[in-house]
């Protein structure tokens, strides 16, 4: 029943996008009792609902639907999972009593500041866009100077627009879907430029966004300078110079209203940090275990709040999975304690969960530092696996069947991502298909 | 409304103008105030450094050197009165070298001799013990205990509220463009038609010399003084405790660590004399600077921590001090070269100017309702949970949390408007939404929303800060929108509704 909030569940889930519908659902099939999931947006989707473009459900429905339809049919299966899911609701805080019970603190108008009790937590609440001051590009204070996300909830849930003529700093992945929404709405995108060699979105919407559309992306080049009193009225970029800094002999003037910047996002930890919750300086989600555990008993997290995901799809898997485990924890199954800790090798930003076990397979999302093709996964002395490229941008996904690790007896195990024989060259121009995942 | 001669005309709505016009509100006056920008503040009076200086590193021999011990000691009482930010942490001045400790020792006879409160030296131990973070190798420091931190853009809005409440007139975007005389009074001239007054007070900050130069009066020369201003990370909150200060220089009070009323360490100002009045960007040169003095200072900040930048413009007259006084032009009066520390001074400015309008000829008469108090703004973040629980069940609109990242409810919002804000700087500046880590990347479309249903305008409407600074524009403005044929992947956006 939406909107109905109990005084006691067994799992309640914080964030209502993607990650906490899936959580939610996981638990119910895992035979959890009652399941809460708030949110505190009007409605359930999370940033789903103002990702209008298709594309999504590829993995998960073998088929492409839309965001909002994503997000919706995850709301129906809620509903039928007899979940509630309550809206326009902020979890504030979580405090644990001396005997395990969890109490969230969940504020909203109808019922003030309310304590939940429950026996476990979800954290899924998603990621924010890394902000102007995240890079210190120097200059003015105008207005026009946003995120892609935000101007993409302006075109896509106000119906307006966030200026005229438009550059783009940063080629993650909204900005590119950002970059076309724009040139379909009448405005002239004059460029996007991207700091690396490569970009930082995916290959299918570099080719798809902006390809497509002519619209120039310049690599190698970035932002030095913001002008305009009220509104921007231009921007300097420079291309990278070979001691890493912006070659300002060749720094040039363009002109427009408005910067979208799409550099990157960062988990929203807020909360876990509040709970003391140990947290992992590169993803800046917390660490968790084969479970999708959190340092704190019975807190599970997944989605966006755990590592930044690129597809939907993979939160879907995460999230369910998370749910699973968070169900069974709620009814007092508790697993063995994981024997093993993971650690990011060569070539390997970092990779989640960051904790396995013996005996059980396990999935594991992995981020490359640097792009390469051909290469392999090398895990210990246990297991291979070919690539035919790897980029930052593309979130690496593969499992460890539980034969792998019969008889492993150290407490490490590590990962590398290595050039394939006589193949060690940078793949900044990768454009093969599938290559991971 | 031309027919009508007020008492006062006061020309910006920096702290400056506010703090007079409050000041002005205690009498039976008719007193307006004209300020260019949407909203009184947006000058130098957002981006300064904040600091209720103690006042003994400035001489008596000048008028600011007087001003400013009186100006502090008034923060207590206004702080009471109108519920602004405003703590007394605490200032050091540092000593590196032995030969420099003389100088600092006549700093706090100086500073003593005027009445600066609780002075002494600290010496290396003591240093040491208090402030752990900084370099090693500074030998000692004066400790200033009246030395505090202040938001000053909430002080602004508390003062003109305050003296809008007692009969004070506010026009915004009001920039003047002339001053003459009429009839045996002064004209300013404005784009809402002439505003006829006896008196005419010139605090436009960095502007004072055009206006003077409005009024017939070429006596006063402005500089613009750029002082970039760098906020660091959250992790190094508390690195220090206090304010730390060098010994000043003839131009500056060198560059400083500010531990801000709201725990951010802020690093800065640079000072460069730049010419053009509007200049406020930042520099990679003036971050430069910046860190590498700081880092020195206090070894555990790095460049990389800085998370935002703004820079403000410091009005430096040729006389290097405050021009506080009547002019050529019978009733116009100069409050120009309001440089550091202007801010401190505020009150005791305004003070002085009462008075200086009172030997002018100007009648006061103390308003027996006056009403010194204001309201200072509800802050749900920082209540208690059984207060939070009680708002809400007052005002439902305490239950929606519009700014997650600073925990700002729409009542807040609403409250912000209520108090003044009719831009998107307004409110966050009153209320914090839009401060916090996302930057306003959540909130800034509820905002937008808000602003747009109180104010009676459409969204397109909505400025960050009043002029140019609009934020977004309808779908058919920006020429030739092809809606109908959607995207090629099939997805429109005509079935999403507007949130
Ligand atoms: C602007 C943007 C555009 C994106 N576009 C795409 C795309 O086109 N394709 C794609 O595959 N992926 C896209 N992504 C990635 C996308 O976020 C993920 O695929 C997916 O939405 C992540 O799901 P999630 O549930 O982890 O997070 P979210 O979808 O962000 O959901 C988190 C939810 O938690 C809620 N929440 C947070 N804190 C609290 C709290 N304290 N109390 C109550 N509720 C809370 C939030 O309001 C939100 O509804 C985009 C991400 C962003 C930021
Ligand atoms: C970097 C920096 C750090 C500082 N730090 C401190 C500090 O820590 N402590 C301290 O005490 N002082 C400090 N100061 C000084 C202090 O900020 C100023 O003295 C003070 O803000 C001056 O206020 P004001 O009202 O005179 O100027 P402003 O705030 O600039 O106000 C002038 C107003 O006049 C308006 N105006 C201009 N032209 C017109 C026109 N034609 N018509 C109508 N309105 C007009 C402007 O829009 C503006 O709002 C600092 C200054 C700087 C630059």
């Amino acid at each position: 029943m939406l909107g109905r909030l109990q005084n006691r569940y067994d799992v309640v889930v914080v964030g209502g996008g993607p990650a906490g519908l899936a959580a939610a659902i996981g638990a119910r099939d895992a035979g959890a009792g009652r399941c809460l999931v708030v949110d505190r947006e009007p409605e359930a989707g999370g940033i789903l609902l103002q990702c209008i473009h298709s594309g999504f459900g590829l993995h998960h429905f073998k088929e492409e639907l839309t965001g909002p339809e994503y997000a919706q049919r995850f709301f129906e299966q809620a509903l039928e999972h007899d979940i509630d899911v309550v809206p326009e609701s902020y979890v504030s805080g979580i405090g644990i009593d001396s005997d395990g019970t969890r109490r969230v603190r969940v504020l909203n108008e109808t019922r003030g500041l309310h304590t939940v009790d429950c026996r476990s937590v979800v954290l899924a609440m998603g990621c924010r866009e890394r902000t102007r001051g995240a890079i210190r590009i120097p200059g003015t204070r105008p207005a026009g100077v946003l995120t892609a996300g935000l101007a993409q909830k302006f075109v896509n849930l106000m119906g307006y627009l966030p200026g005229r003529r438009v550059a783009i700093l940063g080629s993650g992945d909204i900005g590119l879907i950002m970059a076309r929404r724009l040139v379909l709405e009448g405005c002239e995108v004059v460029g996007v430029f991207e700091l690396m060699p490569y970009s930082n979105g995916l290959t299918r919407n570099v080719v798809q966004c902006l390809d497509d559309f002519g619209i120039p992306l310049h690599l190698s080049t970035t932002v030095t300078a913001i002008e305009g009193r009220d509104r921007v009225s231009a921007i300097h970029v420079a291309p990278m110079g070979p001691d890493g800094r912006p070659d300002l002999q060749r720094q040039r003037r363009v002109e427009c209203d408005t910067l979208l910047l799409s550099i990157g996002l960062i988990p929203e930890n807020e909360l876990s940090a509040s709970l003391g919750i140990d947290l992992d300086l590169v993803t800046r989600g917390p660490r968790v275990s084969s479970t999708l555990e959190t340092s704190l008993p019975g807190v599970f997290a997944c989605g966006n709040v755990l590592h930044v995901h690129d597809l939907v799809d993979f939160v879907t898997g995460e999230a369910l999975r998370a749910g699973r485990h968070a169900g069974e924890h709620a009814q007092g199954i508790r697993m063995a304690r994981d024997n093993i800790t993971l650690v990011a090798g060569d070539n390997v930003r970092y990779c989640v969960p960051h904790t396995l076990s013996t005996g059980r397979e396990h999935t594991i999302f992995m981020r490359c530092k640097e792009p390469m093709k051909p290469c392999e996964i090398v895990v210990g002395d246990r297991m291979r696996k070919r690539l035919s490229f790897v980029v930052p941008a593309e979130m690496i996904m593969f499992t460890i069947k539980p034969d792998a690790l019969e008889g492993y007896h150290e407490d490490t195990l590590r990962i590398d991502i290595r050039p394939l024989e006589g193949a060690g060259r940078r793949a900044t121009d990768a454009a093969g298909q599938g290559g991971a995942a | 409304m031309q027919d009508r001669l007020y008492d006062v005309a006061i020309v910006g709505g920096g702290v400056i103008g506010c703090a007079i016009a409050r000041e002005l509100s205690r009498y039976r006056l008719d007193v307006v105030l004209l300020e260019r920008n949407a909203e009184v503040g947006f000058g130098t009076t957002k981006t300064n450094s904040g600091i209720i200086h103690p006042g003994h590193d400035t001489p008596v021999t000048t008028l600011k050197g007087r001003l400013v011990v009186r100006g502090n000691a008034m923060f207590d009482q206004l702080q009471r009165e109108l519920n602004f930010g405003f703590q007394r942490i605490g200032a050091l001045t540092w000593v590196r070298d032995e030969a420099d400790v003389p100088v600092a020792m006549d700093l706090i006879r100086q500073g003593l001799d005027k009445g600066v409160p609780g002075l002494e030296w600290w010496d290396q131990a003591r240093l040491r013990r208090e402030e752990p973070n900084l370099a090693r190798d500074l030998i000692g420091a004066i400790h200033a205990p009246s030395g505090g931190v202040i938001n000053p853009y909430e002080f602004a809005f508390a003062l003109i509220e305050s003296a809008m409440k007692n009969g004070v007139e506010l026009r915004v975007d009001c920039p003047v463009s002339s001053i003459g005389t009429r009839d045996g009074h002064l004209e300013v001239g404005t784009p809402m038609g002439p505003v006829a007054a006896r008196f005419v007070l010139n605090c436009a900050g960095v502007h004072c010399d055009d206006i003077a130069r409005m009024a017939g009066c070429d006596d006063v020369r402005i500089v613009p003084r750029k002082g970039e201003e760098f906020m660091l990370d959250k992790r190094l909150h508390g690195i220090v405790r206090r304010l730390v200060f060098p010994l000043p220089n003839r131009k500056t009070k060198g560059t400083l660590i500010i531990p801000t009323y709201d725990g951010t360490i802020m690093v800065g100002p640079t000072a460069h004399d730049v010419p053009d009045k509007e200049d406020v960007a930042t520099t990679n040169a003036g971050a430069a600077e910046i860190f590498d003095y700081v880092g020195r200072l206090c070894p555990s900040i790095h460049p990389s921590d800085a998370i935002t930048a703004f820079a403000g413009l410091r009005a430096v007259s040729d006389t290097g001090d405050f021009i506080i006084g009547p002019t050529s032009q019978k009733g116009f009066l100069n409050v120009a070269g309001i440089q550091s520390p202007g801010l401190t001074s505020a009150p005791s400015i305004a003070e002085f100017v009462r008075d200086l309008l009172c030997d002018e000829g100007l009648e006061l008469q103390p308003r027996a309702d006056f009403d010194p108090h204001v309201e200072g703004p509800p802050r749900f973040a920082t209540r208690s949970h059984e207060d939070q629980d009680a708002l809400v069940a007052a005002d439902p609109r305490f239950g929606r949390i519009v700014c997650r990242c600073e925990l700002v409810t729409e009542a807040e919002i609403h409250a912000a408007i209520d108090h003044g804000a009719r831009t998107i700087d307004g409110v966050k500046f009153r209320c914090r939404a839009g401060m916090g880590r996302c930057q306003g990347g959540f909130c800034t479309s509820r905002i937008v929303t808000i602003l747009s249903e109180r104010l009676g305008i459409p969204p397109e409407q909505v400025t960050k800060r009043g002029g140019g600074s609009w934020i977004l524009l309808p779908m058919d403005d920006a020429g030739g929108g092809d809606e109908a044929g959607g995207t090629p992947d099939g997805a429109t956006g005509a079935e999403v509704e507007a949130c």
